[in-house]
C-alpha cells in the first residue's frame, strides 16, 4: 500500500490551536479580518488574535445569537468576520442567526465551532457536539469543513478568509495527529486521497482521518488494500472523488466523530447511491447523546476506534459485490 | 429645536404619501401588514426626509446612514419611502409580494440591494445594527445606524443580549427606535408579556433613553437630534404610536396587524381619510 502519512502518526497541535494561530497571522496580513467570541476565547484560541488586535476583537459574552448576527452586520460593513464558540453552542444557539443573517442574506461570514464531537470529553453531552456538521450542511449556500490536523486547519481557515460566502469550520479539543506535511495545499470541495488502495475505501473527516489511517495499517497486515480519503469538506462534497473510489474499490466505510445519520455518512451515501451504488458501512455516533469520560474512553465506548473501522471494513467486504456476481445478475 | 432647519410641513406631506402608498400596495397585493406600517410612517418619513444622510443618486454611498427594519413585516412603509425618495419607481410598488418582485413580503437584500439587512424573523435586527455600527467606527465613517424595533419584538431574548452589549462598547453611532404601538399578533402587548417599565429596562442597560409621541414630528426630529449629540452611548427612542394610524377603522384594531381590507369601498375609505388631512 502506498500511503501519504508517516507511521506511526506523530502528535500535532489541536486543530483549535491551529485555528487561533492562523487567525493571528491573518490579522497581520489583512486588516479587514475581525474576530468575535462568546466568552470562550482561551478555549477556542481566538485570544491569540484578541491580544494582538484589540480593536478588531469582540468578546460579546455569553450571548451566541447576538454574536452571530453582529458578525453579519460587520460583514455588511465590509469586514471579514470569524466568530467562534464551542460547536454545540455556536450551531444550536446561533442556528437561526446563521440561517437568516448569513445563509439567507448571502453574507461573507466565517464561523468556527471548537470542541466538536465527543472528544471534548469530561464536560459531557451538553457541551459535546454531534450534530453541528449536519446543521451547518442544512443551510443553503454554506461551505462546511472538518479539518483533520494542524496543516489542513491552517489551510482551510485561510481558504475561508478568501472565500466569499458563509463558512462553517469545525475544530477539535484534543491534540490531533499530523497527517500532512507543511505546505500541503487545500481547497474547499476537493478531498484528499491519502492512499490509493483497491479493496475498500474509508472516507473520514476530522479526528477520524487519523483513526482511519491506523485502521488502514491494521487492515494491510491482513492483506486488505485500503483507500483512505480525507473528505475535509462536507459541503460541497467531492462527489467525483467518491464516485471514483466507489467504482474502483466497490465498498465504502464512512467514519466521523458525529452522528452518521445525518452526517458525512448520509451525504456520502446519497452521493454513492446517486452515482455508483456499492455496499457501505458507517462508523459514527449512534442516535444517542454520549456521557462524561476521557476522550479515549468515549471513542472506545461509542465505537470510534481503529478497531471499529476495521470491523466495518470486514462487514462491508462480506457484502461487496464481485465482478462475477454483477455478471451473474 | 432640531426641527427648526427642517421643513416639517414637507415631512407631514411625505408621511401622508407613505400611508396612501402603503394602502395602495397592500390592496394590490391583497396581503401584508398595514397596522405596523401605518404606526411607523411618521418616524420613517422623518428618517428619510429629515434625518438620515443618504443619496438617492448614489444608493450605495459608503458613508450613508443605515436603517435596519428589524420589524420586517412593516416593509410596505419602507418600500413606500424608497419610492418617495426616488430610489425605486412608484409603479414598482404594486408588485409587492408578487413572484419575482424585488419587493418581497419581508425585506430581502438578495432581491433588493437597498435593503441593508434582510429581516422578518423578529429579534435579530439590533444585533446586526451593532455589527454595522462597529464596522462604521472601524472604517472611521461618520455614518449612523438606525434600527427600528417593534414593541412586541422586545419579547425576543436576543434584543436584550444586544441591549446589554451596545452600551458596553459605547456605540454612540447606533440609534434604536421602538415603534410602541401596543399591539402584537395575538393580543395587546401588555396582555401577552407586559414590557413596562420599558424605559427603565433600557436605562438599566445604560442606554440614552428618550420617550416621545411617535406621531409628533417636532418630538421625533428633536429626539433624533438629541440622539446624535450623545456620542458615548447608544440611544433608544421609545415612540408611542397608534397601530393603523390614519385609517379610522384600522386604528388600534388587532385584526389589521396582518389583514388587508378586502372590500374596494374599505380601500377607498382609507385612501379618502388619508387624503383628507386626517393623519
Amino acid at each position: 500500500m502506498i500511503r501519504r502519512w508517516t507511521s506511526p502518526l506523530e502528535p500535532g497541535l489541536a486543530t483549535r490551536e491551529a485555528y487561533g494561530r492562523t487567525l493571528a497571522e491573518l490579522g497581520e496580513e489583512n486588516p479587514r479580518i475581525v474576530v468575535l467570541d462568546a466568552d470562550l476565547s482561551k478555549s477556542t484560541y481566538t485570544s491569540l488574535f484578541g491580544k494582538k488586535f484589540k480593536d478588531r476583537f469582540f468578546d460579546v459574552g455569553i450571548a451566541e445569537a447576538n454574536m452571530c448576527s453582529m458578525a453579519a452586520g460587520l460583514a455588511a460593513g465590509g469586514f471579514i468576520p470569524f466568530a467562534s464558540s464551542f460547536a454545540s453552542f455556536l450551531m444550536c444557539k446561533g442556528y437561526e442567526q446563521l440561517r437568516v443573517c448569513c445563509a439567507y442574506m448571502e453574507f461573507n461570514v466565517n464561523f468556527v465551532g471548537s470542541h466538536g464531537g465527543i472528544t471534548l470529553g469530561e464536560d459531557g453531552p451538553s457541551q459535546q457536539s454531534i450534530e453541528d456538521v449536519a446543521l451547518a450542511c442544512s443551510l443553503p449556500g454554506f461551505t462546511v469543513a472538518v479539518p483533520a490536523d494542524e496543516v489542513s486547519t491552517a489551510a482551510l481557515v485561510r481558504a475561508a478568509a478568501e472565500h466569499y460566502g458563509p463558512v462553517y469550520i469545525r475544530v477539535g479539543r484534543p491534540r490531533a495527529p499530523k497527517i500532512y506535511a507543511a505546505g500541503e495545499r487545500f481547497s474547499f470541495g476537493r478531498a484528499k486521497t491519502l492512499s490509493y488502495g483497491r479493496d475498500v475505501t474509508v472516507v473520514a473527516n476530522g479526528l477520524m482521518v487519523g483513526v482511519a489511517c491506523e485502521a488502514a495499517e491494521l487492515a494491510e497486515r491482513r492483506g486488505i488494500d485500503v483507500r483512505v480519503i480525507d473528505c475535509h469538506t462536507a459541503k460541497p462534497l467531492d462527489e467525483a472523488t467518491i464516485e471514483i473510489a466507489a467504482a474502483e474499490t466497490g465498498a465504502i466505510v464512512v467514519a466521523e466523530e458525529h452522528l452518521s445519520r445525518p452526517g458525512l455518512g448520509s451525504l456520502v451515501a446519497q452521493a454513492v447511491t446517486h452515482r455508483h451504488p456499492v455496499p457501505m458501512e458507517f462508523v459514527g455516533m449512534p442516535d444517542v447523546f454520549a456521557e462524561s469520560g476521557t476522550p479515549e474512553e468515549l471513542l472506545r465506548v461509542y465505537g470510534l476506534t481503529a478497531e471499529h473501522i476495521l470491523g466495518a471494513i470486514d462487514r462491508v467486504l462480506t457484502r461487496k459485490v464481485t465482478g462475477a456476481a454483477v455478471v451473474a445478475h | 429645536m432640531a426641527s427648526e432647519n427642517i421643513d416639517v410641513a414637507a415631512i407631514a406631506t411625505r408621511a401622508r404619501n407613505l400611508r396612501r402608498l402603503v394602502i395602495e400596495m397592500l390592496a394590490a397585493a391583497a396581503s401584508g401588514h398595514p397596522g405596523g406600517s401605518l404606526s411607523a410612517a411618521d418616524i420613517i418619513a422623518c428618517l428619510y426626509f429629515g434625518v438620515m444622510r443618504h443619496r438617492p443618486q448614489e444608493p450605495f454611498w459608503v458613508d450613508r446612514d443605515r436603517l435596519v427594519l428589524s420589524k420586517g413585516h412593516a416593509c410596505p412603509v419602507f418600500y413606500a419611502a424608497l419610492a418617495e425618495a426616488g430610489y425605486i419607481t412608484h409603479d414598482l410598488l404594486t408588485s409587492l409580494r408578487r413572484l419575482g418582485s424585488p419587493l418581497q413580503g419581508h425585506p430581502d437584500r438578495r432581491k433588493l440591494g437597498l435593503v441593508e439587512a434582510s429581516t422578518g424573523s423578529l429579534g435579530i435586527g439590533l444585533s446586526m445594527g451593532i455589527g454595522m455600527a462597529i464596522a462604521a467606527r472601524l472604517r472611521g465613517s461618520p455614518c449612523r445606524t438606525y434600527v427600528m424595533l417593534g414593541d412586541g419584538e422586545c419579547e425576543e431574548g436576543q434584543i436584550w443580549e444586544a441591549a446589554m452589549y451596545a452600551p458596553h462598547i459605547k456605540l454612540g453611532n447606533l440609534c434604536a427606535i421602538i415603534d410602541f404601538n401596543r399591539l402584537q399578533l395575538d393580543a395587546r402587548v401588555d396582555e401577552i408579556t407586559d414590557l413596562q417599565p420599558l424605559a427603565d429596562k433600557w436605562r438599566a442597560f445604560n442606554w440614552h433613553v428618550l420617550e416621545i409621541d411617535g406621531h409628533d414630528y417636532d418630538q421625533i426630529l428633536d429626539a433624533f437630534a438629541k440622539a446624535e449629540r450623545v456620542t458615548e452611548r447608544p440611544t433608544v427612542i421609545i415612540a408611542a404610536t397608534v397601530k393603523g394610524k390614519g385609517v379610522s377603522y384600522m386604528e388600534n384594531q388587532l385584526k389589521y396587524h396582518g389583514t388587508v381590507p378586502d372590500k374596494p369601498e374599505d380601500v377607498l375609505k382609507a385612501l379618502a381619510e388619508l387624503s383628507g388631512g386626517r393623519s
